[in-house]
């Protein structure tokens, strides 16, 4: 049984590890979403023994990319949520658009859907010119995926669905050129994308937004972290600004949610 | 079928359900027990844009406190969580949940063995794990670690499940405590309260 092979004593020994030696810090994340991470991985990898797979982990170089890009959880959509990006479409993206120069942070952006996703929308409103959208992640492997702007032709009909619900009127394959088993979106979309590494529990704030995305990320993290991570978009959201969530994560518990005001029924908050 | 007798008491009772088992859901709610001293999970598979029919479905019919389960939620006594429509839903040492968008497992999100594996671990021998009808074999690895924690395996009996696949993969591959019928299925869980 996979989920029996790691105990709990032994994730922290590991995680112990990884900050030592590599400098990444999983400690507050949620224990029971990681320890699933790292069973998983022992498991898919074929290690003898729990000190082989630590010792690993620890010293080989080349196997802590890979660790890293498993832990974390990668997985993404474009257009997820529609009635999201309608609400970003409607509600959010035109007050912005009043502004000279528009500053978005994706943060946790992994492969770049949602990333596409916006700047398909910012086109849509005639606002991409003046937009600039910083996608990161703590992952680099996913981050030289998104640069490259292609995804799996086989996503491409359900989002294409997500795209239409979301309130999009275009026919979305216009928007790419199929190249074998890829989708390849327009340079035009990208142009005015930078990606950069960033680490939410580590890093600092970098630059002032209008928004913030961060979705699917913070369920992660335990209650303590995410509140250093609230902290740290709160630094770097002008006043008046927006920060977005995932579906099921909230900024209710935080301490200075008294300073947001939430936007009709979706994870979208602005600083008031 | 039996097994020893498991005299601890029941401290979460989890349910999991595919095809043809909303049918029995709808069955057991109005039946159960207005106080039982555990929580109840769901996790059935649907489609992602379903979001809260089945929560509105299962409360219509109970009087039990009913909702889609928020992530870093505790698990409360006499409520019913149900597992959100395309996340995974994880168990923590101090009982509160975690949600998990990761790969989908037997490809469903959110994964009944994913569910059972975690909460195995932290109830242990308090933990009763439900399975019910279904056409993949999505919770079957998750009752061996229940098993294996010392957890109570619950399977309904294949004959009186509309897609009988899920419920068989349980009782070939894992030991049950007991095999109950899908109209019996009410009866076993307010026994289990005390
Ligand atoms: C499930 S994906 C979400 C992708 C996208 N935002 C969405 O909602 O579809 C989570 C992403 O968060 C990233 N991540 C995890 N921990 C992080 C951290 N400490 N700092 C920055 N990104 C992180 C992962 O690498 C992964 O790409």
């Amino acid at each position: 049984m996979i989920s029996e092979v790691i105990d709990n004593e032994q994730v922290e020994l590991l995680l112990n590890d990884v900050l030592e030696t590599h400098g990444y810090d999983f400690l507050e994340y949620s224990h029971a979403s990681i320890k699933r991470r790292i069973t998983r991985l022992y498991a898919l990898d074929s290690f003898v023994s729990f000190a082989e797979f630590r010792y690993t982990v620890k010293t080989d170089k080349q196997y802590f990319k890979r660790f890293l890009e498993e832990i974390t959880v990668n997985v993404t959509e474009m257009f997820r949520d529609p009635s999201f990006y309608k609400a970003l479409r409607n509600d959010v993206l035109p007050v912005l658009g009043t502004y000279p120069f528009i500053r978005i942070w994706v943060a946790g952006c992994s492969t770049g859907e949602e990333a596409f996703s916006l700047a398909i929308l910012l086109k849509e409103l005639n606002l991409l010119n003046k937009s600039l959208i910083y996608a990161t992640d703590i992952n680099p492997s996913v981050l030289e995926k998104a640069k490259k702007g292609m995804f799996p032709l086989n996503y491409l009909k359900q989002y294409s669905e997500n795209y239409l619900q979301s309130g999009g009127t275009k026919d979305f394959s216009t928007y790419y050129t199929a190249n074998y088993s890829l989708a390849k979106f327009d340079e035009s979309l990208s142009s005015k994308m930078i990606f950069s590494t960033h680490n939410l529990v580590s890093d600092h704030s970098f630059n002032e937004f209008q928004l913030i995305l961060c979705r699917n990320v913070l369920i992660y993290f335990d209650k303590d972290l995410q509140h250093k991570v609230f902290n740290l978009f709160d630094n770097s959201i002008e006043n008046l600004g927006y920060l977005a969530l995932g579906s099921k994560e909230s900024l209710d518990f935080w301490p200075k949610a008294k300073g947001y005001k939430r936007i009709k029924q979706e994870k979208i908050w602005r600083k008031l | 079928m039996e097994k020893t007798v498991n005299k601890t008491s029941c401290t979460a009772l989890i349910i999991g359900g595919s095809a043809g088992s909303l049918d029995v859901l709808l069955e057991i709610f109005p039946q159960l027990s207005q106080n039982l001293n555990f929580p109840i999970i769901l996790v059935v598979h649907r489609k992602a844009s379903n979001e809260s029919l089945l929560t509105d479905l299962i409360r219509n019919r109970t009087s039990l406190l009913v909702s889609e389960a928020e992530e870093k939620e505790l698990l409360k006594a006499g409520k019913v969580f149900i597992a959100p429509a395309d996340y995974h839903m994880l168990i923590e040492e101090d009982h509160s949940i975690s949600l998990d968008y990761s790969e989908k497992i037997n490809y469903s999100r959110p994964s009944i063995d994913v569910t059972f594996q975690s909460a195995a671990e932290v109830f242990k021998s308090g933990l009763v794990c439900i399975l019910l009808s279904g056409s993949n074999a999505d919770g079957v690895e998750g009752l061996k670690s229940v098993n294996n924690f010392g957890g109570r395996v619950v399977i309904q009996n294949p004959n009186t499940a509309i897609m009988p696949y899920m419920p068989q993969q349980a009782v070939l591959q894992v030991q049950p405590h007991e095999v109950v019928d899908g109209h019996d299925m009410a009866t076993y869980i307010n026994k289990l309260n005390n």
